[in-house]
């Protein structure tokens, strides 16, 4: 066939034309492919609150709840550790907890926690550098931490420190303070994480 | 349709070869692809990263018909196959210490073609196409690690997956896209199954094969970096190939085969007496299985990671470090436009070349090993020195593309220079909240050091290489100064300041033996001329 009968223009039209639709053809068929790694309705049902008694939980004590396959830690700090609090703050980050992402309004204040429960401090023990579990190290001036320590958190994967009020050190890894859960008192003993109930 | 080559097999073999380039293929690629006669040791290492490959395919196919993706079986199924399968342990080990023994090759691989310049002569491709084959081994090997479900598969993952978490503005969901779920779970172990498979099966040797048929149409490059195709032609076995070429077969291949004993003996050794390497193979703590609510005491990832995980830890920001750490490892995709010295092996570049890349290596093995030591003052800062330093190594490399060279950009072209990189950090520093003014005051110091080290360097020893030498070494040092004392002296914390003075000479050394060196002693800034055809 001779190139004059071909008509090139609309041969152009056809070839683009094909290509755009089969473009939007690839894209559509990708998104089932992309959304079927999100998480599935089953994930997203497993986010129950949970209960917990603290009566057992004697002052200076860590106790570890399982809440949304994660670890939440729930500490009776002592006096001497709430008295503590407010001298580290030269030390910290973010000392009046201003990023209102880290916890719940309840619990933007000195000790961060309820203030009628204020001895009761609850965190997400998921370090917010990358995501490792800290030590709860209640120890004043250990070797390792050196002589300013007062208590608090410790990660070992990359070095962050947090105070016995979950709050982050400066010059640590951490950009932000642990995480302070949606929680209330039900009763007198029993704590339900994972909601902030009436009061909040 | 091009007509093929003309053959004179005949039988079997010429009946195959009608209707499918069998010989053709052998010919071109094995038997007639004619390598340079000067191969060394270093040599060895392409061969034995596909014996490694090969080993880890089989050995995981097999290791595959027992193992369960499951989180409630999947710690137990490898128990299973270590204590019950006929030969399981023995599969496994191999699968383990195959992951290590692959590193240890690709980075011998790697570290070769850095030597002798094997990413130059049009070798670009080769050298991009190898480095993504680099990434797709690390994705490959980290979803591998969270397969066995013990506490440092589950903990490593965690933290590798939060990496993602950083990102600003996308990072949660992108993670959470990732795993499958808000939490690390089976969504994600099962997932990690599937793509450990699909990657190193079908992707790994998908990327294998254009690696080489790119290196097989530029041709090999050699330990005198010599063009074997530019000098003259005709040898024992062909009129038209390169002299200075011998056939694959059977000489590349009986010598590589040497090496693949020589290997296997090594490999075996390990297998049956060390399959944990003293915890560095198979760490510890991955013999307990995953708990979600207890990190071990001191986790750390498998040493082929380390490195790259001391360039996160030494940037005390999530994101930053994230950034870091990934820079570390692209850095290394623009080295063949980086380093554009004509001359291609080290043995007739100069000596301070030579200091550059040896230091580099000692740094990527001193940054592994503070990768799986705890965080002390000492430590920390020693990562953060040879973070410096690692980083450094790419604009050393730059400067020595032109060793003899006495161009002092002009004041101008550094002012420019210096106003994109302040705009550019003012931008950012902005988009994170630290404030514009912040952003355009560094800026201008960045400026103000760039045009005064010319200045100085002008006024001291003039246009001359010397000069050159003395302007890039007192920028790079002043930008480390300047990183030092804005962003990481805090004098509240007076152990690590003394550290971050004490190991300050770290710096000055590294950039004394690579730039002042040159600079004052012709003897180590001498390249040596390039022989016409390759020696020994």
């Amino acid at each position: 066939m001779a190139n004059s009968e071909v008509d090139q223009s609309r041969r152009r039209f056809l070839t683009t034309a094909t290509a755009v639709v089969g473009a939007g053809g690839v894209a559509a068929v990708a998104t089932p492919f992309l959304s079927s790694m999100a998480p599935s309705a089953r994930a997203l049902a497993a986010g129950a609150p949970v209960q917990y008694n603290v009566s057992k939980v004697e002052p200076g004590q860590l106790v570890r709840v399982m809440w949304r396959g994660k670890p939440v830690w729930v500490v009776n700090r002592t006096e001497q550790m709430l008295g503590d609090l407010p001298s580290m703050e030269a030390n910290l980050k973010d000392p009046a907890s201003d990023d209102t992402n880290m916890q719940p309004e309840y619990a933007k204040n000195g000790v961060r926690a309820r203030e009628d429960k204020s001895a009761y401090l609850v965190l997400v023990g998921i370090c917010t550098h990358l995501g490792c579990s800290p030590t709860f190290r209640p120890e004043v001036a250990p070797a390792d931490l050196g002589a300013d320590w007062k208590g608090g958190f410790y990660c070992a994967c990359h070095g962050s420190r947090f105070d016995m009020a979950g709050r982050v050190y400066k010059n640590v890894p951490a950009g932000a303070n642990l995480e302070v859960p949606p929680y209330y008192f039900m009763d007198d003993q029993t704590i339900l994480i994972g909601e902030s109930g009436g009061k909040a | 349709m091009a007509d093929r080559p003309a053959h004179d097999y005949s039988g079997f073999l010429g009946w195959v070869e009608d209707r499918f380039p069998m010989m053709e293929t052998w010919n071109k690629h094995i038997a007639q692809y004619y390598a340079p006669k000067n191969f060394n040791f270093w040599y060895f290492m392409g061969s034995l990263a596909m014996v490694v490959l090969a080993i880890q395919i089989f050995s995981g196919l097999f290791l595959a018909f027992h193992y369960k993706p499951d989180t409630s079986l999947a710690f137990a199924s490898v128990e299973y196959i270590m204590r019950d399968v006929p030969g399981g342990w023995f599969i496994r080990y191999m699968h383990s210490t195959g992951a290590s023994a692959f590193f240890v090759v690709v980075y011998l691989h790697m570290f070769r073609a850095l030597i002798y310049g094997s990413y130059k002569g049009k070798r670009e491709l080769i050298w991009l196409i190898g480095m993504t084959i680099y990434l797709a081994l690390m994705a490959t090997a980290f979803m591998g690690y969270l397969l066995p479900w013990g506490q440092m598969s589950y903990w490593g993952a965690q933290v590798i997956i939060n990496l993602f978490n950083t990102i600003p503005l996308i990072g949660e969901s992108l993670s959470i896209w990732i795993r499958g779920d808000f939490v690390l779970g089976d969504a994600t172990l099962n997932r990690f199954f599937a793509l450990h498979f699909f990657i190193p099966v079908l992707v790994l040797p998908a990327l294998v094969f254009v690696h080489i048929v790119a290196l097989h149409a530029v041709g090999s490059n050699n330990p005198d970096g010599v063009e074997i195709k530019q000098g003259p032609k005709g040898n024992k076995w062909s009129e038209t190939a390169p002299a200075d070429g011998i056939p694959f077969h059977p000489y590349y291949t009986v010598k590589d085969l040497v090496g693949v004993v020589v290997f296997m003996i090594g490999f075996f050794a390990v297998v049956f007496f060390a399959p944990e390497m003293g915890g560095y193979f198979l760490e510890k703590p991955n013999f307990e299985p995953a708990n979600a609510l207890k990190t071990p005491e001191h986790i750390a990832p498998v040493w082929y990671f380390t490195p790259f995980y001391t360039v996160l830890r030494a940037i005390p920001d999530p994101w930053w470090g994230t950034v870091a750490m990934f820079a570390a490892i692209i850095m290394l995709f623009f080295i063949p436009w980086i380093d554009k010295n004509p001359v291609k092996s080290w043995r007739y570049r100069n000596l301070a070349h030579k200091f550059n890349l040896l230091i580099f290596a000692a740094v990527f093995i001193v940054l592994g090993w503070m990768g799986v030591e705890a965080v002390t003052p000492v430590y920390k800062e020693l990562g953060t020195r040879m973070t410096q330093v690692y980083f450094l190594f790419f604009a050393v490399l730059a400067i020595h593309s032109r060793p003899t060279s006495n161009e002092l950009q002009a004041s101008s072209v550094f002012f420019i220079l210096g106003l994109a990189v302040s705009v550019g950090i003012a931008v950012v520093l902005t988009l994170f909240g630290s404030g514009f003014l912040n952003g355009i005051l560094l800026g201008l110091l960045v400026v103000a050091l760039f045009v005064g080290a010319r200045m100085l360097a002008e006024k001291l020893y003039g246009e001359t290489p010397k000069g050159r030498y003395v302007m890039w070494f007192s920028i790079l040092l002043g930008l480390v100064l300047i990183y030092d004392l804005l962003f990481r002296l805090n004098l509240e914390a007076p152990g690590e300041a003394v550290q971050l003075v004490l190991q300050l000479p770290l710096i000055i050394i590294y950039l004394g033996a690579t730039l002042l060196l040159p600079a004052f002693k012709p003897a180590f800034n001498a390249e040596k001329p390039v022989p016409e055809r390759v020696t020994g």
